[in-house]
């Protein structure tokens, strides 16, 4: 393997075309396994995230991926080659760290050239390729400054700079936003899909953050406790949840668990229509999809417990006789009803997904 | 699928703690094994046979008992008034803004690093009959020559200012690391200053100051410097007592038993320490215990009580006109112990370069004759050389086996981490005079007595502890990440360590070596022991000197001291990434 990627290698492919690819890789830690053989296929040119909460064993498998930390069992391919044994620093991949990694003792533009370095690069094609990069994430005027004198956001440039010079072939990228707050953070989403768009990069992005993965991604990749438990679409995610936990942790669900007989499902709270509804399955209907009618009208009723205003919309906590509560999104506009109003539930038969 | 196993030469890896291995070699053979062996002899007679004779003699002998009353009386009072005069030290210190703090903490700084030698000597000529505290009284016409030295207050007083920098920057990292919040929320919940401060502050600094006492408690075991400078013949002590027995007599099985006891009572007060705190609090990290047994309720009450005493005592002064806002006080009384700190050592600059025959403040008249005196003495330039060249070779070497072990611990995950960091902190534990008589018992059977490689050899043991822990705190600190991000981007181990690692680490290393190379040109009492009397360092050449006589020649060799160890005391600082 060219310890130098080419141009060729970095430019977009045809879609499908992996890039990389996970085979039944494991890790243990003595006695406890954090990953269970996991398989997963990257394709070129896709920005897929591993999204899921702490402890799912989304970084511990980007850790593998880049060499980090050796896998108990299973083989990684990277262009259809066993890199599973190859040193961290021969593999064809970038990282963008956590906290950036920035080395402290080194200006901007030094660390952007420290990969270059690293690849014996002429210093003329270093300058120029540098001067790229720099102009890529606006950060031309902080060449000569050293990492503590920039600004949280300017760091997470200049880490994306130091790892998109060398062109690798797969950027990592470990939750690289979360020391960010939210403005900043939505910008330089915007900035990643920017660059993702320019250069066609491969990118595996890991986040705990699901609005972040709905937004970023071609793909996203839900790990929980060690296994994959989706990969879609962030609208496939989204509007088909694959089970339970797909559901929950991306966007806000009500689910309602009970028993189908007759196309209905008999529940605690009552009985509703679940068309569609196998045995074993529970009915799930997003809070957007629930409109609030008379309090004899709807599927279901019970009482307004709790209003959240939050601008564009506004969120009703309804709490219904059993004691479930359900959560209702209204669009901005609409007539928010006082605490304590009894109201009815309904919702399209359309709208409603069938979870196990 | 088949689970395919990755060879398990790949994940097979040696737990880096066996670098610390070298250096824990070393403490065994150097340290542990001659101790051992000194200790094994205290309970042999001359033919070799089980015998509890020397302990029978020790504590037969009335003027035996009488030094370990002393030693251990004195080493309390001195505690005691380390940690009273130091508290609000290291208090006004850490309450201080982040850069006025730096800034004067090279003011205890600096007199932490000067010898011990150095400021008992400088009290030796202060408080002499003809010192200058004497001759101002005499001048005020307050009485004749007034002699101060040579009694119990003395000895004490002169041994609290040596120890004091050590008390009050153990007690700092507690402190700085306390939340004073805390206070500022106890007072929105209704306590005075005064509770705010003896019922939270107090007692969560209550670590740091065990810590201090600790240390300041075993170094003064062992301490005989200031006894044999200021104290009088009653004020003897232990080290003084080894002196005499060790290198005159010889009289191993003695100093056997005197090791014994001192190691005994130190283990006993460090488990009593590692119990209450947990031993890890002497290097600033806070265990968390929780008790409810009698010491902790006694402890409440006793709070209780000092807070109620400060709240009438606020009552009291708060009806004193022009002394409602106290603050000043705290920073006047820190002003006067940070002057007295230094001053002292100070006045032998201008001593140093007076014309009379002997030392007098204000000279007289300004002459270079004693620093004339200096150079043209092969005494004093061959120790004066000598002293560089062990303190430079011992130096390095400390830093060699802390670096390599430092990192060991520091990137380890085995358990075995504390015991070697343990294992380090050993030559600050055990007193320095059993480490000096331990290494002169161990280096007369191996030919190693009166040789200079004796003597570097006995510095790099004892210079270990502080070297090691300097260079450990910039590797726990060291954000290992730099490595794995140098490795992604293509650096092989060789590139990283030679670009990221050194470049970062370098600053604190340089300085490690600086406080070893101050560590050794300092040091007396290893100097004293294997140096054998023929091999001089400047130190002991200092110390043969003070016992004769007491001339201007000294003062010129106290600010030859004085001076290398302030550059290279601000070196070291500067040196030291912030």
């Amino acid at each position: 393997m060219s310890q130098i990627p080419t141009q060729s290698q970095f430019s977009p492919q045809a879609a499908n075309t992996v890039k990389l690819s996970v085979k039944g890789i494991k890790k243990n830690y003595g006695q406890t396994t954090v990953l269970q053989a996991i398989d997963l296929d990257v394709r070129a040119g896709e920005l897929l995230t591993l999204l899921g909460p702490s402890g799912s064993g989304k970084t511990t498998l980007l850790q593998i991926i880049c060499g980090l930390v050796d896998p108990t069992a299973g083989s990684l391919f990277i262009d259809g080659r066993d890199e599973t044994n190859l040193p961290v620093n021969q593999r064809d991949i970038g990282v963008v760290f956590q906290n950036y990694a920035l080395f402290p003792h080194l200006t901007v533009k030094e660390n952007i050239a420290f990969p270059l370095r690293m690849r014996k690069i002429a210093g003329a094609e270093v300058d120029k390729r540098v001067a790229e990069v720099l102009d890529m994430v606006n950060l031309g005027h902080a060449a000569d400054r050293l990492p503590k004198a920039l600004s949280g956001g300017q760091q997470q440039r200049v880490a994306l700079a130091r790892c998109l010079v060398y062109r690798p072939g797969v950027i990592l990228m470990d939750e690289p936003l979360g020391a960010l707050d939210r403005k900043l953070r939505e910008t330089m989403q915007m900035e990643i899909r920017r660059i993702h768009r320019e250069t066609g990069a491969t990118i595996i992005f890991v986040t705990h953050d699901q609005e972040e993965a709905l937004a970023l991604s071609d793909r996203i990749c839900l790990m929980n406790d060690g296994f994959i438990a989706q990969i879609g679409t962030p609208h496939e995610v989204y509007e088909a949840p694959a089970n339970r936990f797909s559901a929950e942790f991306i966007g806000l669900s009500n689910i309602f668990d009970g028993t189908i007989a007759d196309g209905m499902l008999r529940t605690n709270e009552g009985t509703i229509p679940a068309p569609g509804l196998q045995s074993g399955e529970s009915l799930l209907i997003r809070p957007e999809h629930v409109t609030l009618t008379g309090a004899a009208e709807g599927f279901l009723s019970g009482t307004v417990s709790e209003t959240v205003y939050a601008g564009a919309e506004s969120r009703l906590i309804v709490t219904l006789k059993s004691g479930k509560t359900v959560i209702v999104r209204q669009p901005a506009g609409a007539d928010i009803a006082p605490i304590g109003t009894e109201v009815g539930l309904a919702w399209a038969p359309s709208a409603v997904r069938a979870v196990r | 699928m088949a689970e395919r196993q990755i060879p398990s030469a790949r994940r097979f890896k040696l737990d880096p703690i066996w670098l610390a291995g070298p250096g824990i070699l070393y403490l065994i053979l150097l340290l542990i094994v001659p101790a051992a062996g000194l200790m094994f002899l205290s309970f042999r007679d001359a033919s070799g046979n089980l015998s509890f004779e020397t302990y029978r003699q020790m504590f037969g002998a009335g003027i035996y008992v009488q030094v370990l009353v002393n030693t251990f009386s004195i080493a309390i009072q001195t505690t005691i008034a380390c940690l009273l005069v130091g508290y609000p030290l290291a208090y006004w210190l850490a309450r201080m803004p982040e850069t006025r703090r730096r800034v004067v903490m090279w003011l205890v700084l600096l007199p932490f690093w000067m010898s011990a030698l150095l400021k008992n000597f400088a009290w030796m000529v202060l408080l002499s009959r003809r010192g200058v505290l004497s001759q101002i009284l005499t001048g005020l016409g307050m009485g004749g020559p007034v002699d101060l030295l040579y009694g119990r207050g003395v000895v004490v007083f002169a041994m609290a200012h040596t120890m004091l920098p050590l008390a009050a920057l153990t007690m700092l990292p507690t402190l700085l690391s306390l939340d004073f919040g805390l206070a500022r929320a106890a007072k929105t919940l209704g306590a005075s200053g005064g509770q705010a401060f003896w019922r939270v502050v107090f007692p969560l600094s209550m670590p740091g100051v065990a810590a201090a006492g600790l240390l300041v408690f075993i170094s003064s075991l062992g301490f005989f410097i200031t006894p044999a400078l200021l104290g009088s013949p009653r004020e003897t002590v232990i080290g003084q007592l080894l002196i005499t027995q060790v290198q005159q007599l010889l009289n191993w099985q003695l100093a056997g038993a005197i090791a014994v006891m001192l190691l005994v009572v130190t283990l006993a007060v460090c488990l009593v320490y590692d119990r209450a705190f947990g031993i890890s609090a002497v290097s600033g990290e806070r265990g968390d215990r929780n008790s409810n047994g009698v010491f902790a309720r006694l402890g409440r009450l006793v709070i209780a009580g000092l807070a109620w005493a400060t709240d009438l005592l606020a009552a009291v002064f708060d009806k004193v006109p022009g002394f409602k806002r106290r603050d000043w006080l705290l920073t006047a009384f820190c002003v006067a112990v940070m002057m007295m700190l230094l001053v002292p050592v100070l006045i032998f600059v201008p001593m140093a370069f007076g014309s009379s025959s002997f030392l007098e403040f204000p000279p007289r008249g300004y002459s270079l004759r004693w620093f004339e005196t200096y150079w043209s003495s092969p005494n004093w330039t061959g120790a004066t050389m000598r002293s560089f060249a062990i303190a430079i070779v011992s130096a390095l070497l400390a830093s060699a086996i802390s670096s390599i072990a430092a990192f060991g611990v520091a990137r380890s995950t085995s358990r075995a981490g504390n015991l070697a960091f343990l294992m380090f902190m050993l030559p600050m534990i055990i007193p320095n005079i059993v480490i000096a008589v331990a290494l002169f018992y161990l280096f007369a059977q191996i030919g190693l007595v009166a040789t200079d490689a004796g003597i570097a050899l006995g510095h790099t043991l004892t210079a270990l502890p502080v070297v090691f822990v300097i260079i450990l705190t910039t590797f726990k600190s060291y954000d290992w990440r730099l490595d794995q991000a140098a490795a992604t981007l293509g650096a092989t181990k060789t590139d990283t360590i030679r670009k990221v690692t050194w470049p970062i680490i370098k600053g604190s290393v340089v300085a490690a070596f600086l406080f070893g190379f101050l560590h050794s040109f300092e040091e007396l009492t290893i100097a004293l022991f294997v140096g054998g009397g023929v091999r001089q360092t400047l130190p002991k050449q200092m110390w043969d000197d003070v016992l004769l006589q007491v001339s201007p020649t000294l003062a010129a060799a106290s600010v030859i001291i004085l001076a290398v160890v302030t550059i290279v005391f601000v070196a070291a600082e500067r040196a030291r990434p912030r």
